[in-house]
């Protein structure tokens, strides 16, 4: 692909990454659209995290590139990254959240310690961003440790979009959630993803979430893309591994104790 | 197994810490130093480091001062010597036993709590999340509490020195019979500035070393509560040797 493709957002072509003698990357190649909401599918340990710690520049690759808007994002300066950071809005799977701030301080640290907006403004910004994710001004003066989890994933989210971010990643964004808190927290991401035009980025083994928030599907098999396709194909893919997962079943190609 | 493999072994993972550890330095140094600065952590820092441990560094120097006046009056004793009891104590405490005792309690509250906080935002992925917020974790933790730590821990050493000065004045004049103002004008007379100044000088090394392990160790914390244990028990050992390394180093530098 050329650097200057505007069909493509993120490019990743051919990572590797090993710890030790565990290669969990083993040439991942991936393509994401701009305005798509893509979902990387996978069972644990196949690289899902890694991956998407690559693509956010928190792991180094071995090999292999990493290009985001035409520019290589693999080993910048932390100045450098810091403005690939701008561009992006993150929700991780325990929602990260600092304990040692408040709720509304937690969605505006973004505002506050990196684009320097005055404290008045920020919090402002960061109650319309609480109420985006259905939070009240109630719990902006309380402490990360007082919420729920799905309260804390909502927070989570709303310091993503608070800045309204080009690329979203979602980091397993309904684990541990119950079924119908895991529902809000969907409808939520794939409400905020279309209403600033993102692109969005998520890794997953929820299949109901697949289909709430995916567009374009791909799923990571021993650190390779195996196949890759849109939400509506998933169920009709004819590949046997993507089968297998959808379906959840034992019996298949994927062995779990060899995982 | 070949027993140049075993010794060698070691010694490569000495190493590689050992460069490891200079190189989170030197970031720690330069984030410390170069803009922009997190004032608001600086100043949290500056009173949980400062501030918060008065009452351990006053009631270590307290009595350690005490004991060290009726030791130093047994063995005066021996040569008919007890009139040196406020001179050896006031050099004793200044030079020598107020930054390193000082520093080792400190390595004990100040090392831990950075190595369990640090180590419990890695494993909570914080710092991971302190990136993608573009903001540098190195700007934004390390950097203040080196900062704090190498401007209040010879701060407190300063009021350990006194502190203990006036715990043996309290155990001459009140046990050992010692006139009161005599003993602080033998003191005072006695002292000189470059006895405070180079105790000043070590607790300024010992903050920045307190400060370094307790970040290091935080920062490469391994998953789960088991690895954040092993970081902050880590970080005390490693501070509390460095410290009585650094200071055999400067004590032959000062004598």
């Amino acid at each position: 692909m050329s650097k200057t493709d505007t069909s493509i957002k993120i490019s990743i072509r051919d990572v590797h990454k090993s710890f030790g003698h565990n290669h969990v990357l083993r040439g991942v190649d991936l393509d994401v659209c701009p305005g798509r909401s893509m979902v990387v599918i996978g069972g644990s340990g196949t690289g899902k995290s890694v991956l998407l710690k690559c693509i956010l520049g928190l792991i180094t690759p071995d090999s292999g590139s990493i290009i985001i808007d035409g520019q290589s994002v693999t080993n910048l300066s932390p100045a450098k990254r810091a403005k690939v950071m701008a561009k992006f809005g993150m929700l991780f799977q325990g929602g990260a959240l600092f304990d040692s701030l408040s709720v509304w301080e937690n969605v505006a640290f973004r505002l506050l310690y990196a684009d320097g907006v005055a404290r008045k403004s920020a919090k402002k910004r960061a109650e319309a961003a609480l109420n985006q994710v259905n939070l009240g001004a109630d719990v902006m003066a309380l402490s990360p440790a007082e919420l729920s989890g799905g309260m804390q994933k909502r927070v989570g989210l709303a310091r993503a979009i608070v800045a309204r971010p080009e690329i979203m990643f979602f980091d397993e964004p309904t684990t541990g959630l119950d079924p119908i808190t895991a529902d809000v927290i969907d409808n939520l991401i794939r409400r905020q993803v279309t209403a600033l035009g993102a692109t969005a980025v998520s890794i997953t083994h929820d299949m109901n979430s697949v289909r709430k928030i995916a567009d374009d599907v791909a799923m990571i098999y021993e650190g390779k893309i195996i196949w890759q396709g849109g939400v509506k194909e998933v169920d009709k893919s004819g590949n046997p591994y993507v089968e297998q997962f959808v379906t959840g079943s034992e019996d298949g190609p994927i062995k779990v104790l060899a995982r | 197994m070949n027993p140049l493999a075993l010794l060698g072994r070691p010694v490569l993972g000495l190493l590689r810490e050992a460069g490891a550890m200079s190189l989170f330095a030197w970031r720690g140094v330069t984030a410390a130093l170069m803009p922009p600065w997190y004032w608001g952590q600086l100043r949290t820092q500056l009173l949980r480091i400062g501030y918060f441990s008065l009452p351990v560094v006053g009631l270590t120097a307290v009595f350690t001062g005490a004991a060290l006046a009726l030791n130093i009056y047994t063995g005066g004793a021996r040569f008919n010597a007890e009139q040196f009891v406020p001179n050896i104590v006031v050099l004793g405490i200044t030079r020598e036993l107020g930054p390193v005792l000082a520093s080792l309690m400190l390595a004990g509250r100040v090392s831990a709590a950075m190595a369990a906080e640090i180590g419990a935002m890695r494993v909570t992925e914080q710092i991971d999340a302190l990136e993608t917020l573009s903001t540098d974790p190195f700007r934004f933790l390390v950097g203040p509490r080196i900062l704090a730590a190498v401007i209040t821990v010879p701060l407190l050493v300063l009021v350990a020195d006194i502190i203990g000065v006036l715990g043996g004045w309290a155990v001459s004049t009140q046990i050992l019979g010692f006139n009161g103002a005599t003993y602080i004008r033998n003191s005072v007379d006695f002292v000189t500035q470059w006895d405070v100044v180079s105790g000043l000088i070590k607790a300024a090394t010992f903050g920045f070393i307190i400060a370094l392990m307790g970040c290091y160790h935080g920062y490469h914390s391994k998953r789960g509560a088991q690895g954040v244990g092993r970081a902050t028990t880590n970080a005390v050992v490693s501070a509390a040797i460095l410290i009585f390394a650094a200071n055999y180093v400067l004590t032959t530098l000062f004598v």
